[in-house]
């Protein structure tokens, strides 16, 4: 409830979030505006007379197309969404079942690992890149989807094990004690009766993961090389710059489209995302 | 559904009783699940982190096996007027960010918390920036930047604060200015909606005992939901701080380090030196030589964190 006169509602709330809004938002309005504006008036000095930089009255579709035509941008999702949801269905098995021995098995050393687990948590991409790029390419898996797919999850599994503990510990060990009187395995109960309790987390842990693997970026920089194989992000930067020229409308297009699935697979699951998110921080 | 699964489960439990089941036993269960997790780990964490640390101490470079040089690219860092601004950019960076971070989140979770239309809705929205690959969004602040057809130059123009065109991203304290603005913008919405949720574990009825008992918005903020916060705030801080610190995606599209490397990171100097320059030792000493600094870091922070969860 927001109490007191009007005009401290709207000093102490409307306008504060309103400027909250335009600074979080406008970016993506001004992505969306470039994509359809026609470069005669994306390249206009920004003292022309007549310059209504906010809307125009002369969209076009030509920088999408030239995405697609001149580009292999439809090949770049393709890569990306291949590689995010490969990395997450890796990373949620690993989680899923790191967290549920961490969080509801007796066994010596489960403590340290649990830190141990926490503490790659901790470790940044661009720790480990340049000796991982050398490592990838012993392996030969320099320039393939293969690449990312495996080196993902390292940043993706420690955050999945973190989140499903959350879960795991939440669930009555009186649930389990059942299914095993009734003759259940230790697999069997869990496999079938703790695991399907924590499907919201599973879901939370799955969509944040994709989310990140979606943003991944420096990774794929170092790691792919010849342009079908590389992913949005990677693709935008190296394909549509030559030189000290960028190409305005392809980029803000790509940008735009680029987000346009992890927007999408956000939307449906906003509260489960939250959820991760909020559970990732609390532990 | 648990009922349906666990009775026709237990028909073939019975059949199998006899057999040797290994996975019964608690420990062998646990080693069994971890093992995925171990594995890939070791290949992609701790093996790498042994490798770069062997890299480091070599003169490795791409495509020429190194020999073993001892502490000479550490040493060579430390006389580099390079790194020692990357090592200053690179803090002011973070603490800059962090500040503002922290009390623009911590506002926008406070306007968040009070009831309104739209408030879902609104949250969904606020989360973008961080949801959106930071590649995409950050090239429409680059375009927003553009020395000649910036929009906020525009917007400054027209408002009146300006005369003359703002070049953004030529000069090396505005290149800075602009790099911090495109980080707060893009952590505002996680310490936002990470406090939110630390707020909502807070009860209502000690702010209204307080209010009753006389105390002003003000000193219920910091008496009240400031201390309670206080645990959730400094783990947001903590992940925080360690992604800020080692960032690379926002530098590397705004300026690539430049103007004349007046906005170089650890991560963005080691890109340049392993990937750009082909000098991989070097590269992998400069990320490596992160790794004490947030150790530090991690390690303050987490005790910290135990003494303020103990009180």
């Amino acid at each position: 409830m927001i109490e007191g006169a009007v005009w401290r509602r709207w000093v102490f709330f409307y306008i504060p979030l309103t400027l909250f809004l335009i600074f979080l938002l406008f970016p993506f309005y001004w992505m969306l505006i470039t994509t359809f504006r026609p470069d005669g008036e994306l390249y206009r000095p920004w003292r022309a007379a007549n310059y209504t930089p906010f809307w125009t009255w002369n969209p076009t579709l030509d920088h999408i197309a030239y995405l697609f035509r001149e580009t292999m941008f439809a090949t770049w999702l393709w890569n990306t969404m291949f590689i995010a949801i490969a990395s997450t269905i890796i990373s949620l098995i690993c989680g899923v079942f790191a967290g549920y021995a961490l969080a509801r098995l007796n066994f010596p050393f489960a403590g340290s690992l649990g830190t141990g687990i926490f503490i790659t948590y901790l470790v940044p991409q661009t720790l480990l890149f340049i000796p991982l790029s050398e490592i990838i390419r012993n392996y030969k898996l320099g320039d393939t989807p293969w690449s990312l797919i495996l080196t993902y999850p390292t940043f993706l599994i420690p955050f999945c094990t973190w989140l499903m503990m959350g879960y795991f510990k939440a669930v009555p060990k009186e649930l389990e004690e059942c299914a095993r009187i009734d003759g259940a395995s230790r697999w069997q109960a869990m496999l079938y009766i703790i695991i399907p309790v924590a499907i919201p987390g599973i879901l939370s842990a799955g969509i944040f993961a994709f989310t990140l693997s979606w943003n991944e970026f420096i990774y794929a920089l170092v790691f792919l090389s010849s342009p079908e194989q590389k992913t949005v992000p990677v693709g935008v930067v190296s394909e549509l710059i030559r030189g000290d020229v960028f190409f305005w409308g392809p980029l803000m297009a790509g940008a735009l489209l680029g987000s346009i699935p992890v927007a999408i697979a956000y939307s449906f699951f906003v509260e489960h995302y939250v959820s991760g998110l909020t559970g990732s921080v609390k532990g | 559904m648990a009922v349906a699964a666990s009775t026709s489960t237990s028909e073939r439990v019975i059949v199998a009783k006899a057999k040797w089941r290994p996975l019964e036993n608690e420990r062998n269960l646990a080693w069994l699940l971890l093992l995925p997790t171990m594995v890939l780990l070791g290949l992609f964490i701790a093996y790498p982190f042994m490798r770069g640390l062997l890299l480091s101490v070599t003169d490795t470079r791409v495509g020429i096996p190194g020999e073993f040089v001892g502490l000479a690219n550490f040493r060579r860092l430390a006389s580099d007027p390079i790194f020692h601004a990357v090592v200053w950019n690179t803090c002011w960076y973070t603490l800059v960010t962090t500040i503002f971070k922290l009390g623009l989140g911590l506002w926008l979770a406070l306007l968040l918390n009070r009831s309104f239309k739209f408030k879902a809705f609104t949250r969904a929205f606020i989360l973008l920036p961080f949801i959106i690959p930071t590649v995409l969004s950050t090239f429409a602040w680059k375009w927003m930047f553009d020395p000649t057809f910036s929009v906020l130059n525009w917007m400054l123009y027209q408002t009146g604060i300006i005369r003359v065109a703002i070049n953004w991203l030529g000069d090396g304290d505005l290149a800075m200015l602009s790099i911090i603005i495109v980080n707060i913008w893009r952590g505002v919405p996680f310490f936002a909606i990470s406090l939110l949720a630390g707020l909502q574990t807070i009860s209502p009825d000690l702010n209204e005992a307080a209010a009753i008992d006389g105390a002003r918005p003000l000193q219920r903020f910091w008496y009240i939901t400031w201390p309670l916060l206080l645990p959730v705030t400094m783990v947001v801080m903590l992940f925080s701080v360690i992604q800020t610190f080692a960032d690379f995606q926002i530098v590397y599209v705004m300026t690539g380090g430049g103007p004349a490397n007046a906005t170089h990171l650890f991560a963005t100097y080691a890109y340049q030196l392993g990937v750009g320059t082909g000098l991989l030792s070097q590269g992998a000493a400069v990320s490596l030589a992160m790794f004490p600094i947030l150790l530090l870091i991690v390690i303050v922070q987490l005790l910290y964190i135990r003494r303020v969860e103990v009180r």
